[in-house]
Parts: structure tokens; C-alpha cells; sequence
């Protein structure tokens, strides 16, 4: 590899060449302050607050597009860097609504912490924030006022997801960001996935808020207040109420939630195994009885509505079973209703996701079926919960730990890492490999299908049958995978899609942590899970058997199809 | 006091010139697709700050106007406002005291009427205005060459990945290099510091210094035939790269050699034929086979040909030429341009030793005939013209190259008669001397001057006014013309006659060889496509990054010619190339678009296509 030797902050440092000058920096433990930078995504130098020295330039460089070359002298605070930082700062500044106390990302901004950095107090320029435009109560809402044009959303959609839905609009003074074509959000193929509000630096791009319905519907004695946490959530939820890893256990989260004021508080996971069950049995059901193949799989929202939207002659590959929350809800509105002698109409379904398309799912008519209310009233997301738990101040740390409510609390391994890339396709061949041989295989014989490979492949052995599996996080990897699958260039029987790349662990509705993705370690402490886990088949989850034995009769009956299987065709992407 | 002083200039007044200078350099170099709304906006506030302020609609006018044009901006306007607008800068234009009102005012009406989409959308709080043109010379190369690209790589020395990159989007790299009318360094962003690149002299560098640089290899054989009907620059660009993706592609040219207005048109001053030939050569060793002295019509059927190809591309130029339609114009030594450079182009050469020539037209087909007079030995040369010299569509460079050359352009003077001799043969040319009068579609024209009419010695006679195309047997054979042009969509299909495609000057009527090739290439994508494939075009040329220093402000280094008087007598290259030193600090003058701005975010290369 070819070396570079060049000087910063008068220290002489080596690098391979091509290493920018703010990588360069970094290893040597020189922090250069970066806005609109994020790293393999976004190193456009659009904010131009990373500029830096070079002896004998006149012009300042942003760093994290310039390379180091050899011989090069830089300084990361020099008078002139000092001065050029400061003034683009405080010009964004002039751009942006700074009415940060009501902002969701107050106290996780980018552009507060660069600001607050450099001790800027007060403003110079006149402020003069782009006017917001109406949101139409989509779950994604841009605040126009508060972006600061670092075009991350653009980047992430464009090269990460391939839906293209950002685009740059205008010119000049009123360049801005806008939906493509001059179109409205909510007429596009957006899918929902959220990635542009994980990666925006500031609190232009947020998932709608839902909490006050949920704290209505607390406050309603006649109400019986349930609600499901997804398996991702688990990985997360703490992450910014100052707990470590080791306090933040899921049995500490349940009992958070509880502290709430939830009557009952039940696990998603529990519904994943449910899922595995319905659609482990309709994969084996289309291998063997020629149906269409590969299967796809359907609990992804931000994945279903993007294959109807970009491919919808593929709708019929989606597994008919509905997504574990959907399957909750109908499952709670029905079953544990007549179990608790309760209306289902005056029960509440909250569900707790690190998504924002769950927001769109459960307002999908086809996918209530209990009671003819929404079976799933509200998804919140992860920040949404956390925000909760704030509001009432709950001291997390000191609660001591509960377990999750029966009867729909009980859960496997298997539905546990539904939250990371693979999981479904594993949690799944698990149960295929038991439904058709009647035997357990061993619980990590699929491991391949783990890890942040954005499109993985591998086949096993069930009864005879190879089954080749494919596994994809991210859209821009769904598309090419699908892609090739059209061109008839791969041929696969079963393939999983999660939309947002690392799967649910990465997803839109997760705690911000700006320039981290967060998907890997996550995802490694739902595998910890699931390893510890004393049962890690779903076919094993006693709950499930129960559920089947009194009420669901068995997967793919009747009473199954009605309540846990949907029809896509039922509803339309706004372009299809 | 005294009672007069002579005005001089204060110093700052010299320094605001040249910031008035430099804003118009800006202007002309404008970014490709700003906001047409934002730009009026702009401009109506520079005229409002020339107001001297005494009539009413000038200096309140201009304000309101650009009041109400930041309302549409900011969508905050409806359908009224710009009604409002249309009506006070119509009452402005009829009523402001002067020009700086009344001009100012029309500029918003213009502005209102071309772009009355782009301030409807603004109604609907849209802005249709996107910055696609990231790269300005890019964007405005008809075939989008990477030209950061090659200037990066002649900086770095790396001719050969130079002219490899060009091929990626242009098969005529040593051609264009020598006579593309470089629509890139129109924009050129430079301009904004001093002046455009050379970025054609630049190309020749590459080209002259490159060596011998084999083609890419061909994708693997498809079976499927393709027949291209002209081997002019934009066939051939599209039998290259039909060719390389796998096609087997036959190349139909009614006339001796391939190269059509390349050679035909162009003389050899300035595309020598070797250059030309080596350039056809290594296009022809992409794999194509190509059949010369076949006229499709004559020898073959169109319709023969399209059943026995799987797509047809018709490419047939522009050769036959218009006629004056004034007296005598049938006589012996009255010739067409093309029928004079068609022969120059066979190497057949028209004897003009010792006579007196005129040319008439002012474009550069007749400056070529001007200019090859010269050297065919004519006594003297005499290109007549019935506008300005400043109204040539020719490059001014070459009218006064003909000039140096001692050429005689003869402008305002309109041919009203062609006087023959006993045996009908040509004796003078009759002109009505003109005056340049009203501007009528954006030039001013001629109208008859009250003079009288002049006689001009003439022993040939040579008509260029403009080219037409022989396109009745295919007109015949059920492909739609419009004017003797051939009807195809921008994507080259034509409409109603499945795998037929066209382009270049005989769609677009004559125009420039970069044009050609552009079709050329868009036709073989479509065409690629249209046979069931998706080859992609590209080349693994590794750019070098963007350099840390830019070159301060700094002239423009133009290519030398030979001397006139040397040069006027043969017909070898009369251009010099740049020397390394040249090319080192011209190519250092590149401000890299592809990197920066715009480039870095979205657009700075495409890769393929």
C-alpha cells in the first residue's frame, strides 16, 4: 500500500494514501468537528464546518473529503480555521429553528453539539428559517426549519435504500430539500423505513409523535391498556436513560413499561413464534404442493410496502401471514379478550417498535380482523418509549426487575432475534426443519444466516428437500437481490427481507446515536438472548401450544386464516 | 471654479468596471438550470439599483416587481399576483422614461412568458429548477465525455488512459480534437476566474501523445445484425458501440471512403486525412464491416435492408446543397460547397489557378470554401456575405483566419445575379449593397441600402448557404420527413417502422460532428436495448483526485497557427498543438467540477452507460 507522510497540528503522521485528511486525524486521536459528514455515506464538505488549514493555501479544505498527499502541513485550529468554523456555524444556525427545547432531538442534535462546542452564544445573523411545510399526518414528518441541507436523507434513500424519494429542490437561496417530483410524501413509495430520520443530524426529519393517544387511553378507566414490545426494542430501549448494558435487561424494560401504567405488558416475540408457526407451516405448504415460490417473507411494513410499491407483480410471493405485531394485536383482541372476560372494543393495543412503517401497518383495514376496531391501535417507537419513561421521570435503574404478563408474554430464542438480519430465516428453518421431520435440529445449525451482510444465501437440508435461503437488510439490497431473482440469475425457495440494513436492530425507530449504526451490537445481545434462552423453538413456546390447543385449532386452519393471514392485494401503495 | 475640467476616471470607478466585467463573465458562464423565477428576480433588482429614480415606474415599479416576484418564490403568490406582475411590468415598459426602466420591465415579461411553467409550480409551492449540470462542461458536451476526467489524466501524463476515457462516450476522439466547435468550454466554470479551459486543445494533447491505443474488447456475440445506413460520425459512433456490444453491424456508405462530413466537408487543413483515416481504422477494428460506394435506394432497397437486419440505423447526413434561386445560378462554374468539398474530400481537386472565386454564406462550410480557394492557387477569393461579418454563424476565428490568409470577406451585399459569358459560363457575380437594420428573431437583418448594384469579377462561383438531405427514398419507402428531414424522437426511434432509428444531420438538419456522435451513441443504448440487451459502456481508467491548489488567476493559452502566408498555400494541419508547459498549466487551470460543488454530491462522473 502506498504510504503518505504529512504534518497536522505539527505532529507527522503516515497514512495509506487516499486517507482523508479528518480519517487521518482521527487515528491520531485529533477530533475535527463534522456537521453534515457521516461516514461511507455522506462526505460531500456541503457544511463546510470541517474545513482545516493548509500551509501555503489561501482557500480552507473540508477534511473530510481531502485527502492527506505528502508534505502537506495542516492545522485543525488555526486563527483562520477558528474563525471560518464559527461564522458557518452561526450561518446554519441563521437557517434553523433553534426553538430547541420543543424539539425531539434536544440534547441529541448534531448542530447543538457543534454549536454549544464552539461556545456560540447569541445570534449574529438575522434569523431566517425555511417556512414548514403541512405533514398531512404522515408517521415521517420533515420540518423544513429546521434542516440544515447536509443531504444525508438523500444519500441514505438514494444509495442505501434505492427509493430515491429526497431530492435537492430549488436553486439558489431556496435550495431545499423536497419529496421527488414535486410530489407529496404520502404519494410516493416512501417506505416508511425511517433511515432518513436516524441519520439526520438535527430534528428535521422525526417519526409523528403518538404518545398523547396512548396517555388518553391510560388515563380511560374503562379501558384495559395492553401493549407488545418487539424484540429489537429490547436492544435498545435504554440506550439514552444512562443505563449500562448490564442494567438494561429486558425483565428491568417490562418492568419500565409497566411503571407506565400498562395492565398488561406482553411480548412480540411471543407473536414471532406465532409467525414461525403460520409461516414456517406455509412455506413447507408451497414446497411441497407447488405454490409460488421463493416465499417471501411479510412482518418487514417498510419491506411489504416497498415491494408493492416497486415490484407489486411480486405481491403474491409475500407470506400470507401477517407481521407478529399484526398478529398480537388480532390475537389479543380475540383469544385474550374471551380469556379475560373483557369487550375487545375496550381494550387498547399499544405496540412498542423500533419502526416507523409499523405506524402505517396498523392502520391497514385488511389487517384487523378481531373485532372490527383496529386490532393494533398504536405503534410507538423506541424513542417514543423512552421519551415516556422521561416524562415521568421513572428512575429505571433502581426498579426492580419483573417478567413479562402471561399468557402472551411467554416467548422462545427463536422469536427473540426476529430483530436482527437472518432471524426470521432462521427462527423459521428452525420450526420447517421440526414441522417436517419431526425432529429438533440443532438450534444453531442455521448461524450462517447471521451477521451484516446485506444479502446472504445459504441452503439446508430439510428432509430431503434443499432449501435455498436468502437473506437481505437494506432496500438497495432487497432491489438488486430481486433484480437478480427476475433475471432468473439466482434461484432461491425462501427469502427474508428486512428493510432497514442490520434488520430491526438498525431500524428507523431506534434511538439516534448521529454517525453510529448501531445494528451489529444490537443485534449481538438479542443472539445472547436467544443463546441463553431455555427455549429457543418457537414450536416449543408452551403459550403458542396452548393457543392452538384452545382456540387457533392448528396453523393454517380456518380460524388462523381469518385472524393471522391477510390478503396484500387487499390494499394499494399510492403509485400502484 | 473653473468653467470646464476634463473628466478622468476616479480609481474606484476602475475597479467597479472591472467588477462589472466580471459579473458579465459570470452571467454568460451562468450554472445550466437555476430557477428562471429566481434569476428574474435577481435581475430585476441589478436594474432597480440603475434607476436614476425620477420617472415613477422605474423607481417604484422595479421594486414592486421584485417584490412580487419573491412572493412567487416564497409561495406565497396565486394566479394573480402573476397577473399583477404581467401588468405592471406591461405599463412599465410602455411608460418608464428610459431604457433602464422600460428594458428592465420587458426582461420580466420575457422571463414570464418563456418560463410560465416554472412560476406556476411556484404557485403550487414546487420549484421545477434542479441544478442538473453539476459539471457544466459535461453537461454540455452533446455526448457527455468526462472531461475533468481526461484533463485530469493529461495533467498527470496519462494520455493513453486519456483517450481511452474519451472513448467511452465519443469513438472520435483525434477528429473532435481537431474540429469540435467545444460546446463545453461554453460554461466553463473557470470563467468565473479568468477564462474557459482550452479543453479541445487540451483533447489534442492527449491525442497527440497517446501512442497507438487499441479499442476494448467486443461483449460476447448476440447474434443480432444491425445495418447502419451513413458512415459519417454518427453512424459510425453508433456501429462502435453496437459493435462492442456484441452486435454484428454493417456499416452501408453511398460514397468512396467512410468519414462522411468529416471528410467530405471538412478539409484536410484542418482534419488531416491520415488523422481521419487512423481515427476510422481504429473504430472499424471494433469488429464492423463496412461496404463503401453502396447507395441504399440504388443498389439495396431500404426495404430489402430491413428485412434482413435485425435494426436499421439511418444516419445519412446532410450532402446535397441549397440553391440561391437567382439568375444565372445554372451556369458553367457555379457550384455548390458541398459538391466542391466532396471532390477536395476524394482528393479530386476543382482547378481554381489563377481565377478569380467568390463564395457566398457565411457560415463555416463557407469559410472551409473560402479558405481552400485560397490554397487551391485562386487569383483571388472574395466571400460575400448579406449581413455583418459580426453576424457570421461561422467561429470568428475562422473568418479572420481567412482573412490573414488574404481572403476578402465582402459583407452587406446581397447576390441578385449571376452574369454569364457567350458559352454560359459564370463572368461576374451582381450584388445589392445592404444595411443592417431591425433585429427580427434574435438578428438583425438586412435590408436593401440605397445604393447601386455592384459587379464582381467572378470565374467560379460557390454557393454555401446551408445543406439539405436526400431523403426522398426512404420519404418513398414509409419513413416520415418534415422539410427533407427525417422525423425521430430524441431517443432516435422512428415512429410507426419497427428497428428503424435515425440521427444526426439528416434528423436534425446540418449541425456539429459532436452532435452526430451524441446521436450516434444514443441510438446504439436504444437500439441495444430495443435488440433485447442491456450491454454497459465503461472503462476501468482510474481518475487522479482533485489537486489541493487551484492556478490563480491566469490567460488562457490558445493554439498557435501556422503563418498565414505559409499556410494558405497547402493543405496541411495549420494548427500547432499545445507543448508540455502549455498543456501542464493549462490543464492546472481545471477547477474540477467533478469534485467540487456540485460534483462531490450527486453527478460527478457517470461511470457508464
Amino acid at each position: 500500500m502506498q504510504m503518505v507522510t504529512f504534518k497536522i497540528d505539527n505532529r507527522t503522521a503516515e497514512v495509506p494514501a487516499g486517507t482523508t485528511i479528518l480519517e487521518a486525524a482521527s487515528k491520531l486521536g485529533i477530533a475535527i468537528p463534522t456537521l453534515c459528514y457521516f461516514k461511507n455515506l455522506n462526505d460531500i464538505g456541503a457544511c463546510r464546518v470541517c474545513v482545516v488549514e493548509i500551509e501555503g493555501e489561501e482557500r480552507l479544505f473540508a477534511a473530510c473529503n481531502t485527502p492527506a498527499m505528502d508534505g502537506m502541513v495542516v492545522f485543525t485550529n488555526s486563527p483562520r480555521v477558528r474563525e471560518a468554523r464559527r461564522v458557518n456555524v452561526e450561518l446554519i444556525l441563521s437557517e434553523h429553528d433553534c426553538h430547541c427545547p420543543t424539539c425531539v432531538r434536544s440534547g441529541n442534535c448534531k448542530l447543538q453539539e457543534v454549536a454549544n462546542d464552539l461556545n456560540i452564544l447569541g445570534d449574529v445573523y438575522d434569523m431566517q428559517p425555511e417556512r414548514n411545510k403541512p405533514d398531512g399526518g404522515f408517521p415521517l414528518i420533515r420540518t423544513a426549519s429546521k434542516c440544515i441541507k447536509c443531504m444525508r436523507c438523500v444519500q441514505v434513500c438514494d444509495k442505501v435504500q434505492s427509493l430515491n424519494i429526497w431530492e435537492v429542490t430549488g436553486t439558489g437561496s431556496r435550495t431545499t430539500i423536497g419529496v421527488k417530483n414535486g410530489k407529496k410524501i404520502w404519494d410516493t413509495d416512501c417506505s416508511l423505513c425511517g433511515q432518513c430520520i436516524t441519520h439526520c443530524p438535527t430534528g428535521a426529519l422525526r417519526a409523528r409523535d403518538d404518545t398523547d393517544k396512548v396517555y388518553a387511553a391510560l388515563a380511560d378507566p374503562e379501558i384495559t391498556t395492553v401493549v407488545q414490545i418487539a424484540p429489537a426494542v429490547r436492544s435498545a430501549w435504554a440506550e439514552q436513560l444512562g443505563l449500562s448494558k448490564e442494567e438494561a435487561t429486558e425483565a428491568r424494560m417490562v418492568a419500565a413499561v409497566k411503571a407506565l401504567g400498562f395492565d398488561y405488558v406482553f411480548d412480540t416475540d411471543f407473536a414471532a413464534d406465532l409467525t414461525i408457526m403460520e409461516e414456517g407451516s406455509e412455506f413447507l405448504d408451497r414446497l411441497q404442493n407447488g405454490g409460488t415460490l421463493p416465499l417471501m417473507t411479510s412482518c418487514c411494513p417498510g419491506w411489504v410496502r416497498f415491494l408493492k410499491g416497486q415490484y407489486p407483480e411480486l405481491t403474491d410471493n409475500l407470506s400470507s401471514a401477517k407481521s407478529p405485531q399484526q398478529m398480537f394485536g388480532a390475537v389479543a383482541k380475540s383469544y385474550f379478550a374471551e380469556k379475560i372476560g373483557v369487550d375487545p372494543h375496550k381494550i387498547f393495543c399499544v405496540s412498542v417498535m423500533p419502526c416507523t412503517a409499523k405506524k402505517h401497518e396498523v392502520t391497514i383495514p385488511a389487517l384487523s380482523d378481531a373485532c372490527g376496531d383496529p386490532d393494533v391501535d398504536i405503534a410507538l417507537t423506541t424513542r417514543e418509549l423512552a421519551r415516556m419513561l422521561k416524562a415521568d421521570h421513572i428512575n429505571v435503574k433502581e426498579l426492580p426487575e419483573l417478567p413479562f404478563d402471561s399468557p402472551l408474554g411467554t416467548a422462545t430464542g427463536a422469536g427473540v432475534i426476529f430483530g436482527a438480519t437472518g432471524g426470521v430465516m432462521e427462527a423459521a428453518l428452525r420450526s420447517a426443519y421440526f414441522l417436517a421431520t419431526g425432529k429438533n435440529p440443532d438450534a444453531d445449525a442455521f448461524k450462517d444466516v447471521r451477521g451484516l451482510d446485506g444479502w446472504k444465501e445459504a441452503t439446508y437440508d430439510v428432509a430431503g428437500t434443499p432449501v435455498r435461503a436468502a437473506i437481505a437488510s437494506g432496500l438497495g439490497n432487497a432491489r438488486r437481490l430481486i433484480e437478480a431473482v427476475k433475471a432468473g440469475k439466482v434461484q432461491y425457495d425462501f427469502i427474508e427481507v428486512m428493510a432497514c440494513p442490520g434488520g430491526c436492530a438498525g431500524g428507523g425507530g431506534q434511538p439516534i446515536h448521529d454517525g453510529e449504526e448501531k445494528a451489529g451490537e444490537r443485534g449481538e445481545i438479542l443472539y445472547t438472548l436467544d443463546k441463553n434462552m431455555p427455549l429457543r423453538f418457537s414450536h416449543e413456546n408452551p403459550e403458542i401450544t396452548k393457543l392452538y390447543a384452545d382456540f387457533m385449532e392448528k396453523p393454517l386452519s380456518h380460524k388462523a386464516h381469518h385472524l393471522l393471514h391477510t390478503d396484500h392485494h387487499a390494499w394499494e401503495m399510492p403509485q400502484q | 471654479m473653473s468653467r470646464l475640467t476634463i473628466p478622468t476616471p476616479a480609481r474606484a470607478q476602475g475597479v467597479i468596471d472591472t467588477l462589472y466585467s466580471d459579473l458579465g463573465r459570470r452571467l454568460q458562464s451562468n450554472p445550466v438550470g437555476v430557477c428562471p423565477v429566481d434569476m428574474a428576480s435577481a435581475f430585476v433588482n441589478l436594474c432597480h439599483s440603475q434607476s436614476c429614480g425620477k420617472c415613477t415606474p422605474c423607481r417604484i415599479g422595479l421594486g414592486q416587481l421584485h417584490n412580487l416576484l419573491e412572493r412567487v418564490l416564497n409561495g406565497d403568490a396565486d394566479e394573480g399576483t402573476l397577473e399583477l406582475i404581467e401588468k405592471t411590468a406591461r405599463v412599465i415598459s410602455v411608460t418608464a422614461d428610459c431604457a433602464i426602466g422600460y428594458e428592465a420591465a420587458k426582461l420580466v415579461l420575457r422571463s414570464l412568458s418563456a418560463s410560465r411553467d416554472d412560476y406556476e409550480a411556484h404557485l403550487q409551492g414546487n420549484c421545477t429548477a434542479h441544478f442538473d449540470a453539476p459539471v457544466p462542461c459535461v453537461s454540455l458536451c452533446p455526448a457527455h465525455v468526462d472531461i475533468p476526467g481526461y484533463i485530469a489524466l493529461v495533467q498527470a501524463g496519462r494520455y493513453a488512459d486519456a483517450v481511452r476515457l474519451i472513448r467511452k462516450d465519443n469513438p472520435f476522439p483525434s477528429a473532435c480534437a481537431l474540429i469540435c466547435e467545444h460546446p463545453c468550454e461554453s460554461h466553463c466554470r473557470r470563467r468565473l476566474i479568468d477564462d474557459a479551459l482550452n479543453i479541445r486543445g487540451l483533447k489534442r494533447m492527449a491525442v497527440d501523445c497517446a501512442g497507438d491505443v487499441p479499442v476494448p474488447a467486443s461483449a460476447e456475440a448476440t447474434g443480432k445484425t444491425v445495418a447502419v445506413i451513413g458512415g459519417g460520425p454518427s453512424g459510425l459512433s453508433a456501429a462502435y458501440y453496437l459493435a462492442l456490444m456484441g452486435h454484428s453491424v454493417t456499416v452501408f456508405e453511398k460514397r468512396k471512403q467512410l468519414g462522411g462530413m468529416l471528410r467530405y466537408g471538412i478539409p484536410s487543413y484542418r482534419l488531416p486525412r491520415e488523422t481521419l483515416d487512423a481515427e476510422i481504422q481504429s473504430i472499424l477494428s471494433a469488429g464492423i464491416t463496412a461496404k463503401t460506394g453502396v447507395d441504399i435506394g440504388t443498389d439495396i432497397s431500404f426495404a430489402a435492408l430491413k428485412a434482413d437486419f435485425d435494426a436499421v440505423y439511418i444516419s445519412i447526413g446532410a450532402h446535397t446543397d441549397n440553391k440561391l434561386g437567382i439568375e444565372g445560378e445554372t451556369g458553367k462554374g457555379v457550384i455548390s460547397a458541398v459538391q466542391m468539398l466532396r471532390g477536395i474530400g476524394d482528393n479530386e481537386l476543382p482547378d481554381f489557378k489563377n481565377k478569380n472565386i467568390i463564395i457566398v454564406g457565411g457560415g463555416n462550410v463557407a469559410m472551409d470554401c473560402t479558405r481552400s480557394a485560397m490554397r487551391l492557387g485562386a487569383k483571388t477569393v472574395t466571400c460575400v456575405y448579406r449581413r455583418r461579418k459580426e453576424d457570421m454563424t461561422a467561429l470568428p476565428e475562422e473568418v479572420e483566419g481567412a482573412i490573414a490568409e488574404g481572403c476578402e470577406v465582402m459583407e452587406l451585399a446581397a447576390p441578385v445575379r449571376i452574369e454569364l459569358g457567350e458559352n454560359g459560363e459564370a463572368k461576374a457575380l451582381w450584388v445589392q449593397p445592404q444595411m443592417i437594420s431591425n433585429i427580427s428573431r434574435g438578428r438583425p437583418a438586412p435590408v436593401k441600402a440605397d445604393a447601386p448594384e455592384q459587379r464582381l469579377d467572378a470565374d467560379v462561383i460557390v454557393v454555401a448557404i446551408g445543406q439539405a438531405i436526400e431523403s426522398e427514398h426512404f420519404a418513398a419507402n414509409g419513413i416520415e420527413t418534415k422539410w427533407g428531414r427525417i422525423v425521430a424522437d430524441m431517443d432516435t426511434f422512428v415512429k410507426d417502422n419497427d428497428g428503424v432509428f435515425s440521427g444526426g444531420d439528416c434528423v436534425t438538419g446540418p449541425a456539429t460532428a459532436i452532435r452526430a456522435i451524441a446521436a450516434g451513441k444514443t441510438a446504439a443504448a436504444n437500439i441495444d436495448n430495443y435488440l433485447g440487451f442491456h450491454h454497459e459502456i465503461s472503462v476501468d481508467v482510474e481518475i487522479p483526485a482533485a489537486p489541493i491548489a487551484i492556478q490563480p488567476p491566469c490567460g488562457r493559452i490558445n493554439l498557435p497557427e501556422r503563418p498565414a502566408a505559409e499556410r494558405r498555400n497547402d493543405f496541411k494541419l495549420m494548427e500547432y498543438a499545445m507543448t508540455i508547459q502549455q498543456a501542464a498549466q493549462e490543464s492546472a487551470r481545471c477547477l474540477r467540477c467533478d469534485h467540487h460543488g456540485y460534483g462531490s454530491f450527486k453527478g460527478g462522473r457517470e461511470c457508464k452507460w
